[in-house]
């Protein structure tokens, strides 16, 4: 489209715009059902992102955005140094960190694992069942999380019992276990899906390539190694620039419901405290809540950048 | 199997030892997967002194159905998955009706401005308001304490677009809507007629994506919704698993309301059975399509 006026002699260029007027008068039925597509995504996605202005300002919910009074960068520097801080922010890098460098390399690792898996029948079953716990809802999972990890009536409880003949300790109420239960509860329901991807991957691996190294006399494990990881390699780079462009978006919903009074020093994360400043503390504070989450989202922003850089220089394919 | 015994006689030394070392570590995965599962299951239909002494670990102990009487004698659960339903099938086909016009317009090769359309829609997924600003966008738009508010501002992903434009790309040849063309076919009507019809395998893909999305949301209900009558299921789960018991006075049978507090445990398993059933339900439906939904995502990378 925007070839149609560029280097051009002007006669060409204004039968090329007519002829272009023509293709979208033509396709006016395609552009008339775009229209709510596009509509939508003015308003919802558009429309807030100039709502971002509110960290600038002072909200105050009679005067609205415009009339707010403007404050320049006092709220973020009010974050800068509020004691929170370091708190909110070490907690949201541990939570992520931890969770990227366990529950990315699983679901990598299971997948090579079941396309090696010599029954087809078992494979299908393991497959099977490990997909469900993905489609549990946060809500039940935290709900099956206190349940099963109760040292008295759960799951964890019994099988400690059984085993040792005691009363187990009460994990649940030791702060410094929420970064653990949370990631490994992740892993308990995310490895089987998060497989899907490269299981598909595998599917796709050309077997000429299996029966080159068989012929050079490599074991099935070697053919692992050197045929299956390199193979997908490059859906694994995408998926890590993926996951360390979201590495401040720590699963916000599930922090916030396994969140209480006895863990909080661990579990408050940034997000979690976004949503207490903004809409369920006594005195909402828009504006301040704006800023922290604006901050976030541009360590995000800029951590996708540096990762789709690195994997650039690295292996030479990127998102963009 | 008779085959794969075959096989692995034939197979070197160290090539067995891989594949039994393989099949033990995925069979312990496996338990570990499957286990809760089982156990949620037995304790839901245990006698509530058995769970509370816990006394279940792989059959139901007591058996019994107070967990399950309790669960359909409580009035917000009747509530909550009804208007579960309602949000789940309502959004869901808002969600496909306006992603699947996006997908087909932004598919057609013929239309001007479609990339820079396409970059229009993508930057919002690595760019967003946030938490406050929607809310403050939703509050302007009267839509709070509305089921609008569950159902209109999510009503299109745009990874589910670019999933299903992708699909509509690969899946259907150019040369039929060349043919439309010449049957006098316009652009709605092809739509209508041929690639709805032909594009089957993405709606189940995204129904699914969005009907378990409908169905396990809980935070945008938690935010714009304050009257109970219109909370959906996920937010009586909350306050019943999260909190310590159900309510008794929302109890109907006063029999029950006596063995509530005994039963606490049971009526959590119950639950979180009950709750799951309309997922597992269309789960072995949809499960073939959504390996093919998340490769055809994965192409697009």
């Amino acid at each position: 489209m925007t070839k149609a006026g560029t280097g051009a002699p002007p006669g060409s260029g204004a039968a090329h715009r007519s002829l272009l007027w023509k293709q979208i008068r033509e396709r006016w039925q395609i552009y008339l059902l775009l229209l709510i597509p596009v509509a939508y995504i003015v308003i919802f996605a558009y429309i807030p992102m100039g709502g971002l202005l509110i960290a600038f300002k002072k909200y105050d919910f009679s005067l609205g955005i415009f009339g707010s009074p403007w404050v320049g960068l006092d709220n973020f520097k009010k974050f800068f140094q509020s004691y929170k801080f370091i708190l909110v922010l070490k907690n949201t890098l541990t939570i992520s960190l931890y969770g990227l460098i366990i529950s990315f390399p699983l679901p990598i690792i299971f997948a090579l694992m079941l396309n090696a898996m010599p029954l087809p029948r078992y494979k299908k079953a393991i497959q099977t069942v490990t997909y469900i716990p993905h489609f549990i809802s946060t809500v039940v999972m935290v709900g099956l999380i206190f349940q099963l990890l109760s040292n008295r009536t759960g799951l964890y409880g019994n099988l400690y019992t059984l085993l040792t003949g005691q009363i187990g300790p009460d994990i649940l109420a030791e702060g410094t276990n929420f970064k653990h239960i949370y990631v490994w509860s992740g892993v308990w329901q995310g490895t089987g899906y998060s497989a899907i991807i490269y299981i598909a991957a595998l599917a796709g691996v050309d077997p000429s390539l299996h029966e080159a190294a068989l012929i050079d006399g490599a074991s099935r494990f070697q053919r692992v190694l050197y045929v299956d990881v390199p193979c997908i390699l490059p859906t694994a780079s995408i998926m890590l620039i993926l996951a360390v462009g979201n590495i401040m978006s720590v699963g916000f919903e599930k922090v916030l419901l396994m969140q209480n009074s006895l863990n909080m020093n661990y579990s408050e994360i940034i997000s979690t405290y976004v949503y207490k400043i903004g809409l369920a503390s006594a005195i909402n504070d828009f504006s301040y809540s704006t800023a922290i989450s604006m901050f976030n989202s541009i360590i995000n922003f800029i951590m996708l950048l540096i990762a789709n850089w690195g994997s650039k220089k690295l292996s030479g394919s990127g998102l963009f | 199997m008779a085959t794969a015994f075959q096989k692995f006689k034939n197979d070197t030394l160290s090539d067995k030892i891989f594949y039994v070392v393989l099949t033990i570590i995925l069979t312990i995965f496996f338990i570990l997967v499957l286990y809760p599962c089982i156990f949620v299951l037995a304790a839901s239909f245990s006698s509530g002194p058995a769970v509370q002494a816990g006394r279940v670990y792989l059959w139901p102990v007591d058996f019994s159905l107070e967990g399950y009487k309790t669960v359909f004698n409580t009035s917000t659960v009747w509530t909550g998955f009804r208007n579960s339903l309602f949000y789940t099938v309502a959004g869901t086909c808002i969600n496909i009706f306006v992603t699947m016009i996006a997908a087909y317009g932004l598919s057609r090769p013929d239309v001007p401005g479609r990339n820079g359309l396409m970059l229009f829609f993508t930057f919002t997924m690595f760019f967003s308001g946030g938490m406050i600003p929607s809310y403050m966008l939703v509050q302007k738009l009267g839509m709070l304490n509305t089921p609008w508010a569950l159902l209109i501002p999510g009503a299109m992903g745009v990874y589910n677009m670019i999933v299903a434009r992708t699909f509509i790309q690969s899946n259907i040849p150019i040369e039929l809507l060349e043919a439309a063309k010449i049957d006098g076919c316009d652009d709605i009507t092809y739509f209508v007629r041929i690639v709805i019809p032909l594009s089957k395998a993405i709606l189940a893909v995204l129904t699914l994506f969005y009907g378990v999305g409908h169905w396990n949301a809980y935070f945008n209900a938690m935010i714009y919704l304050h009257d109970k009558e219109l909370y959906p299921l996920t937010l009586f789960l909350r306050e019943i698993l999260m909190a310590d018991q159900i309510d008794p006075s929302t109890v109907a049978d006063p029999e029950l309301q006596a063995q509530l507090a005994q039963a606490a445990g049971v009526i959590k398993y119950a639950l979180i059975v009950v709750s799951m059933i309309p997922v597992l339900l269309i789960y072995p439906f949809v499960q073939k399509y959504f390996v093919k939904g998340v490769m055809i995502g994965s192409i697009k990378g």
